[in-house]
């Protein structure tokens, strides 16, 4: 446990979190930084976070965390001006890195999908698609996830602080699984499995309880889709199901692997 | 404060915070009289029940999940129990015991996280809980080791404690040995004793008479307090009515969901009238079923002592607790409660012959609610004979509070101005405070609350 704020220095960089169409999961990952939240607020000014705290101070902001996707006409608006008062904008979560799973409306008929949940779709302002942070302002760094992992939070807002990149590899999850000594999933007991095309951070969760991964942190720095799909294939799912398996939680970004290949 | 129209005033006071979503508050005040207060959710829309139109039966538990990252379990528990239904499936034994289990990591941490981060500071005037550390660093220090606690046990069990990995349909991907869990119990006796700490710190607030003129609604299970599982049960504010069930398969004929133009969360009501669900609700209910050493704390608490008087009935309403500040207060109850009820578990734990039971797709509609920490939550599912979703309905906890809510605050913010709190600052911790104690968590439906009102004509100056 970290001593209380007691003393800070006059002058802390200035924080704010921000949220756009999400569950606030990944902001929540802050407060759930137990051990080390007591000790962040010694080191950076809180300005800017609701979920948190009444205390609300207008920008600028040294570093600003932003969740959700941006998905209704307030929130493009929105965006552009958290960025215009933000030196650095570091997006936290699959939401505001790749439209979260909300973006399943940007392959459908939104106006479909307003008349199956609102009787008066009229009275709903909203976009017909739930868009990245990165596709309508310039963004810092990404950290990927449903939710964000709570050890690279931690390391992104100490690289801030130390002024350097962060050192979150973009390799996959199968290197985790090798590290924490899992048998493989998909070679042992032909389990589907994204693990070999996505990005590492949860350690290897999925597999560690014996299920497959499900591509929650999106896909990793280099990945070879094609030579996956094959073994789905022969584990049992229909071309359909891996199309679901894919396209869930990090839709638009393994959409995007799949049409142009490894970023 | 911005110029008055024409016999009227217009006051705008941003941001109630300290909630989970988007929202803004609407008072018209005339004559000093309050006449509406409104509640406008503009979450973002998110679409949940279209998209998973279409989707295979095994896939609502980890979809829903991320409906909210303050309640994932419940999400992830209430989907497992209306497909199963559907299903023909029955999940009992020590798989059911599981879920319990990791449903009381979820009560731990999210009602820990309510008490100490979002809701104490209202009581002990600070804005957030970093001004708490520094007047009362014991009791956050002892708040946030209680919440790491409880997000440990959903660790352990679920993988992580947000949107955890290990639930599916028939239980669990994979069941933990007895001695994985066994040497959790350690951690939840230093718990027990911080929940202990807990109750008598929060008993030690101020309380403001208030009470809630709305219909209790809480699951009801024989024996415990109803978690897990339940059937819809309704205690009525008026006392001369005795408390009714009904059928979770009728949900949808007694709480009735419609649109407002003013919020993007369907507003619901209970047989025609407002209701409340949550930590109130749920102690009127099962109150009597709570462990002996809960209901001890509850009674150090000044909560009453819901097992008088109670019989296999149903029963009396006299210790029934409809003070929403003190809410706060079951809350904590709820907590150590819930930490025995983890370490009672735990002891009497065998890992299953399997980690699940099938649970073989089929034609049909099914019904599952739980006790989210927030309140009731219910999942309908109707499936093809293929196991395809064709119709999903999700009915959360904040849905169903805010018409109790805004009558709330209509009272308090009466109550308020006509004690002379009459400054946007006052009325606007006045609000804030009031919604905290019901419900801090708007993402089910959206985050920033703006307080905007209306008088007229203008108040003296």
């Amino acid at each position: 446990m970290t001593t209380p704020a007691t003393s800070r220095p006059p002058s802390r960089p200035r924080l704010g979190v921000f949220k756009f169409a999400s569950c606030d999961g990944c902001q929540l990952t802050l407060l759930d930084c137990e051990d080390e939240l007591l000790g962040i607020a010694d080191e950076l000014e809180i300005a800017h976070f609701l979920e948190a705290s009444s205390d609300i101070a207008p920008g600028p902001y040294d570093l600003s965390l932003v969740e959700g996707s941006v998905s209704t006409p307030e929130h493009v608006e929105r965006v552009r001006r958290i960025r215009a008062e933000s030196r650095r904008l570091v997006t936290i979560g699959a939401c505001a890195t790749a439209g979260g799973v909300q973006a399943l409306r940007n392959y459908a008929d939104v106006e479909e999908y307003l008349a199956v949940v609102y009787a008066r779709p009229d009275y709903i302002a909203t976009l017909a698609t739930s868009t990245p942070i990165s596709a309508h302002v310039p963004v810092d760094f990404e950290l990927r996830g449903c939710p964000i992992d709570r050890g690279q939070l931690v390391e992104v807002i100490t690289a801030f602080l130390a002024g350097r990149r962060p050192g979150v590899p973009d390799h996959s999850v199968c290197f985790a699984c090798k590290r924490r000594g899992n048998v493989c999933v998909t070679v042992a007991h032909g389990t589907p499995c994204l693990g070999p095309v996505t990005h590492a951070g949860c350690g290897a969760l999925c597999p560690t309880y014996g299920r497959g991964c499900y591509g929650c942190f999106g896909p990793a720095g280099t990945t070879n889709l094609p030579a996956l799909v094959p073994l789905m294939h022969r584990d049992g799912m229909d071309e359909e199901a891996v199309g679901r398996f894919l396209h869930t939680f990090n839709v638009t970004a393994f959409t995007t692997v799949e049409e142009e290949g490894p970023g | 404060m911005s110029e008055p129209a024409a016999g009227s005033r217009v006051l705008r006071i941003p941001a109630l915070t300290r909630v989970e979503g988007e929202t803004a508050l609407r008072l018209r005040v005339h004559d000093g009289v309050v006449a509406e207060a409104r509640l406008s959710i503009y979450e973002a829309p998110r679409f949940f029940e279209a998209f998973l139109r279409g989707r295979a039966h095994t896939e609502p538990p980890d979809l829903t999940s991320r409906i909210c990252g303050i309640c994932p379990v419940a999400y992830q528990l209430s989907a497992c129990r209306a497909v199963e239904d559907a299903c023909g499936a029955v999940v009992d034994g020590q798989l059911a015991a599981l879920r319990r289990l990791l449903y009381c990591g979820e009560w731990i941490e999210s009602q820990t996280l309510h008490i100490h981060l979002l809701h104490a500071p209202d009581f002990l005037g600070h804005d957030d809980v970093i001004g708490l550390s520094r007047s009362h660093p014991g009791h956050v220090e002892r708040g946030l080791r209680l919440k790491q606690t409880g997000n440990a046990l959903v660790e352990l069990l679920g993988g992580r404690a947000i949107h955890p990995v290990n639930v599916r349909l028939g239980g669990f991907h994979r069941t933990p040995a007895a001695a994985e869990l066994r040497p959790f119990a350690e951690r939840l006796r230093t718990a027990l004793d911080d929940a202990w700490d807990t109750v008598r710190w929060v008993a030690g607030f101020d309380f403001p008479d208030a009470e809630c003129d709305a219909d209790l609604l809480a699951l009801a299970e024989p024996g415990t307090y109803a978690i897990e599982s339940g059937t819809p049960t309704v205690l009525p504010y008026d006392r001369t009515l005795p408390p009714r069930g009904f059928p979770l398969r009728d949900f949808s004929d007694h709480v009735k969901e419609e649109q407002v133009p003013h919020s993007t969360a369907l507003h619901s009501r209970l047989d025609g009238r407002r209701h409340l669900t949550g930590s109130l609700a749920r102690f009127g209910v099962s109150g009597h079923l709570l462990s002996p050493t809960a209901l001890e704390a509850a009674r150090e608490a000044g909560l009453g002592d819901p097992s008088r008087g109670r019989g296999a009935a149903g029963g009396r309403t006299d210790a029934v607790c409809r003070n929403p500040y003190k809410s706060i207060l079951v809350r904590a109850v709820e907590v150590l409660y819930a930490v025995e009820e983890a370490l009672r578990i735990i002891a009497a734990y065998e890992r299953p012959a399997r980690p699940y039971v099938e649970v073989p797709a089929r034609a049909g509609v099914g019904h599952g609610a739980t006790e989210a920490p927030r309140g009731l939550l219910y999942h309908r599912y109707t499936l093809d004979a293929a196991g395809r979703v064709t119709d999903a309905c999700i009915v959360p906890p904040t849905a169903q509070n805010q018409g109790a809510i805004e009558e709330d605050l209509r009272r308090l913010v009466q109550a308020g101005l006509d004690r002379g709190e009459d400054s946007e600052a006052e009325l606007t911790r006045l609000c804030e405070h009031a919604i905290r104690n019901h419900d801090p968590c708007i993402s089910c439906s959206a985050h920033f609350l703006e307080l905007e009102i209306e008088r007229s004509p203008a108040p003296p100056r």
